[in-house]
């Protein structure tokens, strides 16, 4: 028997879970919460986010998450590989920055969009 | 060969550089620090005292009811923030009346203008929040508020405008004298030849003093803590409220500050280390528990930030303000205790006068620019701002938001003559930071601000003096090339 | 003249904007002093946003996205790098002026029929809570810290300690972690945490990274940089107790240690202010005592939630809506709302059962943990009007109850919320 706290969600049900077999999950408010006690006596897996370099935009960085949750042990790697990439404004939100990023299969995808520097100096609204 | 090279640049170099630079010498000053008013001036009570405190005759009462009177003139030309707001000793007993009246007597034979005695109807129609104990107290409508390292600074300014050579990060380790008069000075970064020395270097003056013969004086620093508070708080008094001294030390004062807050403190400790500028749980306690005693009403969660600073007290009673016995040449201004920054001015005044009798020559120069004019967005008036941003777009850009400081003040702060170098240099120098959020909102993007316009990467932003650094590089653990995509 | 400025574009001023146009206003101004939409959320890289909202987990920019792409598909005007240097209120009924500062048009005065003020909130410093020590480099705020990295990429130091377990500090204990920093510990003086328990185990469980509970940090050491710090343990007073010191060294502070509604503007405006929620005090519609003047999201009460700023921000923009379109109804009588046993604030301060066109929606927060719990609504006299059941209560969330008008009806003020566990 394991105690856990489902992070699936803000309310952080606390569940009690059997890895089995058979699979058994108690206090859970959801399906997801099962689904989360499973991985986690199985194979923990945690969705990343982070950023990585952009040149030409309106910021210096770009924040990008994993499309799909990673093996938990593996964020580093893919951190890594991350710290490596750099991308070119514009780019759209949900933009694949890197494929199957270090191996996990999962991408690296933008969670903005970003402007190219000069394009927002002649578009962006203020009247600037 | 320099004429006169004075040690240090708090107000109390500052102020004898400005009064030097009037005159045709060739001046420099050497400032430990990588900004002026790095010790004692940018951290104490911020009031310019009237001058009822020093016992007659001392030069403490001469110089404080002297410099008082040119604070406001200087302040006025140079435009440095000032409020003649006054002070009230208030008695918080019946018994400490005599105490005031003690005051009032000392005061009047200092020649402090218009002193008053107000009884405690008074005392509670001028200071509603006041304790209700308190039985009276002593008025005097010359005490005022200043931005202490913005007069330190724009006498500074003035100085290096007139030709005098301003030398930061010049610590001085060694004076010698010269076989043919004067001396040498030492610093890590270069010697330096001048007829005249004068010795202002705060709470390492017998240290400096030392390095060319033994002091006569010790610097005894005593270290006090402060509160500063939300500007929510500044309407709780409207004077400079002093405690009467008493058995149980000189008490607490509680002050409007002329950037609006409200100020409370300080405490006095001996402090073993002079640049130790800390403060203690117990050392805020009492300041609180003092504090309270005069203005119940005090609300410490409302406080945006605590701060100690350190007195150059030293072994005599007195400012020690004097040439040596074995090198006329070579004058101390030491021990410079409160009423410091009130005396300051008048020190400067001395300082030259003090030199001249040495046999320094001091003729007017042809043009003295004794004037300074700092563009606070904050103070124009509609018209005039819109005229500013038509020139300067900047000056429409609020980047601190609690003090309304904008990019344009920020970018003109890291100019001019005594341009800032630091985080903390841009705060004192156009308030960017210095409000209820202490740069939480405004700090990420003033480093910006200073990395771009001193052409320096992020990392070689300091905060303050060397060592300082904010941010210790570009996130990313990897080191590989940058993959293109 | 516009019929409503909103002052903020965060979550809360584009919730409450958009709503405001759906609802039936066309001159709309949005005013924003950064240079794009979306406040404090473009910082907010993480994921954990949006599953009330949109039923999938987002990032902060993700969930600010989508509402700014909303926004962009209405007519509403918006303005970027502006500041709103004050509001002063209309005498009797007479419009709003909105005073602006640019750097593309100067200084300016707008008129306007109705305000929602959504400015949001800014962190507690290391001078609210007086930390004695030294003053060197390295202490930040967790979101100054959040800023310079998510937006800047620029790393704050590399060996931190966390006072506070607020949810920013938990989250940017993970990013410092993630991006090669060591963090010691997160330091929390509350024998709980301040922040959601999911941030606790996937912040700081999954790096191993200690919590200590009943501890903060009594000495900051350090000239120029920071080099050390002292933590120690505190006893039910919150008083270190000696003895239990210990010293961490580190180059870095993070302080995640409170939010504070920013309510310069609504204080000078002369709004009635709320000292539990440091927000203005509001009706059911978000108003505040200044009519026409509406307060919602952060600058109102600190939500724990992006999600929840989101909902109370549309009920404040269709309110506003209303009111202009009515030419500022009457609300009628109203209830006062006090908080009491076991809860800390309520908003709204007052409810005008008249004016409800559906069931009364209450937030508060509780004081101290608890169990099983129950929440009931007494009136002025006594009388319990209704009473809701939760399995836990924490004070680092907030808690929500819909009272049905049908209550209300005949309920004398003040209804005071209570709070208290049946079962640990």
């Amino acid at each position: 028997m394991k105690e856990l706290i489902c992070i699936t969600c803000p309310k952080g049900c606390r569940l009690r879970a059997e890895a089995g077999p058979p699979f058994t999950v108690t206090g859970n408010a959801c399906p997801r919460g099962a689904e989360y006690a499973r991985a986690e006596l199985t194979h923990p897996v945690r969705t990343l986010t982070t950023t990585v370099r952009i040149e030409g935009g309106v910021h210096r960085r770009l924040p990008v998450r994993t499309n799909a949750p990673v093996p938990k042990e593996r964020l580093f790697d893919v951190m890594d590989e991350a710290a490596k990439l750099c991308a070119h404004a514009p780019v759209k939100a949900g933009q694949r920055i890197a494929a199957d990023v270090a191996g996990t299969g999962a991408d690296l995808v933008a969670t903005r969009a970003m402007d190219a520097l000069d394009a927002a100096d002649e578009n962006g609204s203020g009247g600037r | 060969m320099y004429d006169v090279i004075v040690i240090g640049c708090g107000v109390t170099g500052a102020a004898a550089a400005y009064h030097l630079a009037r005159f045709d010498v060739r001046l420099a000053v050497l400032e430990a620090n990588n900004d002026v008013a790095c010790g004692a001036t940018k951290a104490n009570s911020a009031i310019i005292h009237a001058g009822y405190d020093p016992a007659p005759g001392t030069l403490m009462a001469r110089l404080n009811v002297e410099g008082n009177a040119m604070a406001g003139e200087i302040c006025e030309k140079l435009d440095v923030p000032f409020a003649r707001i006054g002070s009230l000793v208030a008695a918080l007993h019946e018994d400490q009346m005599p105490l005031l009246e003690e005051l009032y007597w000392r005061g009047t034979a200092n020649g402090v203008p218009g002193l008053r005695l107000l009884r405690q109807g008074e005392v509670r129609a001028a200071e509603p929040n006041l304790a209700e104990t308190a039985a009276g107290a002593l008025y005097a409508p010359s005490a005022g508020v200043v931005d202490p390292w913005g007069f330190a600074l724009a006498m500074a300014q003035t100085a290096v405008r007139n030709g005098a050579e301003l030398f930061l990060q010049h610590p001085v380790t060694a004076i010698e004298p010269l076989e043919a008069g004067g001396f040498c000075v030492t610093t890590p970064r270069g010697r330096f030849e001048t007829r005249y020395l004068v010795n202002a270097a705060g709470v390492d003056a017998d240290r400096v003093h030392a390095m060319l013969e033994a002091p006569s004086f010790e610097i005894r620093p005593s270290r006090g803590e402060y509160y500063l508070m939300d500007k929510s708080e500044a309407a709780l008094v409207r004077h400079v409220v002093f405690q009467c001294p008493g058995p149980q030390g000189k008490g607490v004062l509680v002050s409007p500050t002329v950037h609006g807050n409200l100020i409370v403190g300080p405490n006095a400790e001996d402090t073993p280390d002079r640049h130790d500028v800390g403060s203690t749980a117990a050392g805020l306690a009492e300041v609180r528990e003092k504090a309270l005693l005069s203005v119940p009403g005090l609300r410490f969660d409302r406080n945006i930030r605590n701060f100690s600073g350190v007195r150059a007290n030293s072994d005599r009673d007195d400012f020690i303000i004097e040439r040596s016995e074995r090198w006329p040449a070579f004058l101390d201004l030491a021990g410079i205790k409160s009423p410091g920054l009130s005396s300051a001015p008048a020190i400067g005044k001395l300082a030259a006068e003090m030199l001249a009798e040495a046999g320094l020559d001091l003729r007017p120069r042809a043009v003295f620019c004794d004037e300074r004019k700092v563009i606070r967005v904050k103070d124009l008036s509609q018209r005039a701002l819109d005229e500013l941003i038509r020139e300067d777009a900047r000056y429409g850009r609020v980047v601190c938001r609690c003090e309304s400081v904008t990019e344009g003040e920020i970018a003109a702060a890291l100019r001019g003559p005594v341009p800032a170098t630091t985080v903390n240099g841009v705060k004192r120098r156009c308030y960017a930071g210095m409000g209820r959020c202490q740069g939480g909102f405004c700090g990420p993007r003033v480093q910006a601000i200073i990395a771009r316009e001193l052409g320096i990467p992020p990392e070689e932003v300091l905060l303050e003096q060397p060592g300082s650094w904010m941010v210790c590089g570009e996130a990313g653990r990897g080191k590989g090339g940058a993959n293109d995509v | 003249m516009y019929e409503l400025i909103v002052i903020g574009g965060g979550p809360a001023g584009l919730a409450a904007a958009q709503a405001a146009w759906q609802a039936g206003l066309r001159r709309i101004l949005l005013l924003e002093r950064d240079c794009e939409l979306g406040g404090i959320l473009n910082q907010c890289i993480h994921n954990g946003f949006g599953l009330h909202r949109f039923g999938e987990e987002l990032t902060g920019p993700e969930y600010a996205g989508r509402f700014i792409e909303q926004l962009a598909a209405t007519g509403v005007e918006v303005r970027l790098d502006t500041m709103v240097l004050a509001v002063q209120p209309g005498a009797g009924g007479a419009p709003h002026t909105v005073r602006t500062l640019s750097a593309a048009r100067g200084a300016e005065a707008l008129e306007t029929r109705a305000v929602v003020l959504a400015m949001g909130c800014r962190e507690r410093t290391r001078g609210a809570i007086s930390i004695p020590g030294q003053r060197p480099a390295g202490v930040y705020t967790a979101g100054a810290a959040q800023r310079l990295l998510n937006m800047e990429g620029l790393l704050v130091g590399r060996r931190a300690v966390i006072l506070g377990s607020g949810d920013i500090g938990l989250i940017m204990a993970r990013r410092l972690t993630l991006e090669g920093a060591k963090v010691l510990a997160c330091v929390e003086v509350m024998p709980y945490s301040g922040g959601l328990v999911r941030n606790i185990v996937q912040c700081l469980e999954d790096f191993d990274i200690p919590l200590y509970l009943s501890h903060t940090i009594t000495d900051i050491r350090g000239r120029g940089r920071v080099e050390s710090v002292v933590v120690s343990e505190v006893g039910p007073d919150r008083a270190p107790i000696p003895g239990t010191e210990r010293v961490f060294e580190c180059d870095t502070v993070l302080l995640s240690v409170g939010l504070i509604p920013e309510n310069e503007l609504t204080r000078a405006a002369g709004a009635q202010m709320d000292e539990r929620t440091k927000g203005a005090a509001v009706g059911e519609d978000m108003q505040t005592s200044i009519p026409g003047i509406f307060a919602c999201g952060n600058v109102l009460h600190v939500h724990d939630l992006a999600d929840y700023v989101s909902a109370e921000s549309e009920r404040a923009g269709r309110a506003a809506a209303r009111w202009v379109l009515s030419g500022g109804g009457e609300t009628g009588g109203a209830l006062a709302l006090c908080a009491g046993e076991g809860v800390g604030y309520t908003v709204p301060q007052t409810l005008h059962p008249g004016a409800l066109e559906g069931p009364a929606e209450v937030f508060f927060r509780v004081r101290s943990p608890m169990g099983e719990a129950h929440i009931t609504v007494t009136d002025g006299a006594g009388r319990q009007l209704a009473r809701f059941a939760r399995p836990r209560l924490a004070p680092g969330e907030m808690e929500h109850i819909a009272l049905p008008q049908k209550l209300l009806e005949g309920a004398c003020g003040p209804l005071t919320v209570a709070a208290k566990e049946v079962r640990a």
